[in-house]
């Protein structure tokens, strides 16, 4: 399927990635050779075939609700770009 | 020093257990090693200091008779790996700086058992790409050069690094990932042997997410028997990782040089694709006469939705990867680029942090995740997927272990494919349909074309099954007597 500029503007949106505008044509071509590409997976009859999620057959490992680990604010804030005290600094959320 | 880092990792753990030298003999020379070799840009990062220390310590336990099973090798890590106070960015300007406070699993275990770091391994962006070529600290440079050419050579993707120091005996072995064929296809293209093991074998706790369902780790290394020891180490139950197999792990060395005699082999016919050049498809029909040779039987098998893989690959790794990247967003760690306001600071700092062919994948996998694509694209590919994996569950009726080649060609020159995306997917053909499924593959080199560069050949195997790989693989290994050397140009 061909995928035109507005709709890449429109993901890059979703994908909180900037794109200057020249670039969402480019890109478009791009994305549609690819998904073009893609395009032979309907020539698969996947009639009542079950999605595959996951290769491993297990179901998740339960474990007591206890707390493990944590407790330790200077090793979570130690890679962050802007702290004060035990917090993170983030730009303003609510106007 | 150069007789020490020719070593491999076997004969290497041999000579530090009869004292014949020490660890921190064989870890100075893998650092001269390494200091001579920038012209190809394998390691992103060198510990030099914390390598002498571990080495230090490694022999004197080894002094106190405490010496674990790698004690005293110097190793090299995938920079996918976190690796606690030293920077772990994937080959990426949006982790740039980055300094994990906690140490994967893997590389605790093979710290646990005495390993020495040597440093960080270069590796395409995040582990997505086939030639090395999208790491933003620049491509590695294939040890190999086609006879009577200096063209730079890819050493293949996205473990280049890793495939690189191998070959160029950098390192006695490394760490590695494979999401689509990361670590057989560079194992390929450098003439060393790599393995994929079951998906859940090793533990993916602090190995940086790219596509969860289909990363794995794996060794690199020049034997067969070597990949086997290094694997023994890095397996193993982690309840960290919920889809961490808690199964025992086998005495993996234990199966290399054990006779193949009786193993029925299947030939996926689907596997011969237009276009392979033929010195692959002679390697692989001598491949076949060795396994033949040694007592294997040989079965022609199909496996009908081969040629569906990459297609539904490029579905299911971009929607895997645009969710697990969505946590670089510049206000944890990484990079930040101050906007506007919130929206804008996270896409300038998304911009600017990521390189071309992981926004390509991000904005692929948003695309087929979003509303009205969902069912046709996504929920398509899982539906696919479920057949390829069956494909191989009716192969198993008849077959024991699958041969193949690994890659649809030798070595590319840097730059050659790097302007088309779909034309650098196909690099993964024949890898990545045993990550779909979850199964454990190899490749071991094998032979080397006209222009003397070496090719490699796949060995697939059941879930859980690395043990017969080990067989086949050294039975391969024997028979194909592979001694090919890089000429040193660096």
């Amino acid at each position: 399927m061909a995928i035109d500029a507005a709709t890449v503007r429109k993901v890059a949106r979703l994908a909180r990635i900037a794109e200057p505008e020249e670039k969402l044509e480019p890109l478009a071509k791009e994305l549609s050779g690819i998904m073009t590409w893609i395009e032979q997976l309907n020539e698969v009859d996947t009639n009542g075939v079950e999605p595959m999620t996951t290769s491993v057959a297990m179901s998740l490992p339960m474990r007591d609700d206890v707390v493990t680990d944590g407790g330790d604010p200077a090793k979570v804030l130690a890679n962050a770009p802007k702290t004060a005290r035990d917090f993170f600094i983030v730009p303003k959320v609510v106007e | 020093m150069s007789d020490l880092t020719g070593l491999t990792l076997k004969a290497a753990l041999d000579g530090l257990a009869a004292k014949t030298f020490s660890s921190e003999e064989i870890t100075n020379a893998h650092l001269s090693a390494i200091e001579a070799a920038s012209a190809l840009n394998a390691f992103v990062v060198n510990t030099p200091d914390k390598a002498l220390e571990m080495a230090r310590a490694s022999d004197a336990r080894r002094a106190k008779g405490e010496a674990g099973p790698l004690d005293g090798a110097p190793l090299g890590i995938k920079d996918l790996f976190c690796t606690e106070g030293v920077e772990s960015t994937a080959a990426s300007k949006i982790l740039r700086g980055f300094k994990p406070v906690y140490e994967s699993t893997v590389t605790s275990n093979l710290w646990r058992d005495g390993a020495v770091m040597l440093g960080k391994l270069n590796m395409d962006e995040f582990a997505m790409g086939s030639s090395n070529e999208t790491s933003a600290w620049g491509p590695v440079v294939n040890p190999w050069r086609a006879q009577g050419g200096n063209a730079d050579l890819t050493p293949g993707g996205s473990s280049g690094g890793s495939a690189a120091a191998v070959a160029a005996e950098l390192c006695l072995g490394a760490t590695a990932t494979d999401t689509g064929g990361s670590i057989r296809q560079p194992a390929a293209f450098t003439g060393t042997v790599g393995i994929k093991p079951t998906y859940g074998r090793c533990s993916r706790w602090g190995i940086v997410a790219f596509a969860s369902s289909l990363d794995q780790a794996g060794p690199m290394a020049r034997t067969v028997e070597d990949t086997a020891i290094l694997l023994k180490s890095m397996s193993g139950h982690d309840p960290k990782d919920s889809t961490s197999i808690d199964a025992e792990v086998p005495d993996f060395p234990s199966f290399c040089g054990k006779s193949v005699k009786g193993l029925r082999v299947g030939i996926p016919k689907e596997y011969r694709v237009d276009g392979m050049p033929p010195e692959i498809e002679k390697l692989w029909e001598q491949g076949i006469a060795w396994l033949k040779e040694a007592g294997c039987e040989i079965v022609e098998v199909s496996l009908p939705h081969t040629k569906y893989a990459l297609p539904a690959y490029y579905i299911i790794a971009p929607a895997e990867a645009s969710s697990n990247l969505a946590r670089y967003d510049g206000m944890r760690y990484g990079l930040r680029v101050d906007g506007a306001n919130l929206t804008d600071t996270y896409e300038q700092t998304r911009a600017e942090g990521f390189g071309a062919e992981v926004k390509r994948r991000i904005l692929i996998g948003t695309y087929v995740l979003s509303a009205g694509y969902y069912d046709a694209y996504y929920l398509k590919a899982l539906k696919v997927r479920r057949r390829i994996a069956d494909d191989f569950d009716q192969a198993w009726e008849k077959v024991d272990a699958l041969l193949t080649p690994t890659a649809p060609s030798a070595a590319f020159a840097l730059g050659e494919k790097s302007d088309d995306p779909v034309a650098m997917y196909l690099n993964d053909i024949f890898t990545v349909t045993v990550n779909l499924a979850g199964l454990p593959g190899m490749s071991v080199p094998a032979g080397v074309d006209a222009q003397g560069l070496p090719l490699g050949l796949q060995l697939i195997g059941r879930n859980l099954d690395e043990g017969t790989l080990f067989s086949l693989g050294s039975a391969i290994e024997k028979a194909a007597d592979f001694r090919a050397k890089p000429a040193k140009w660096w």
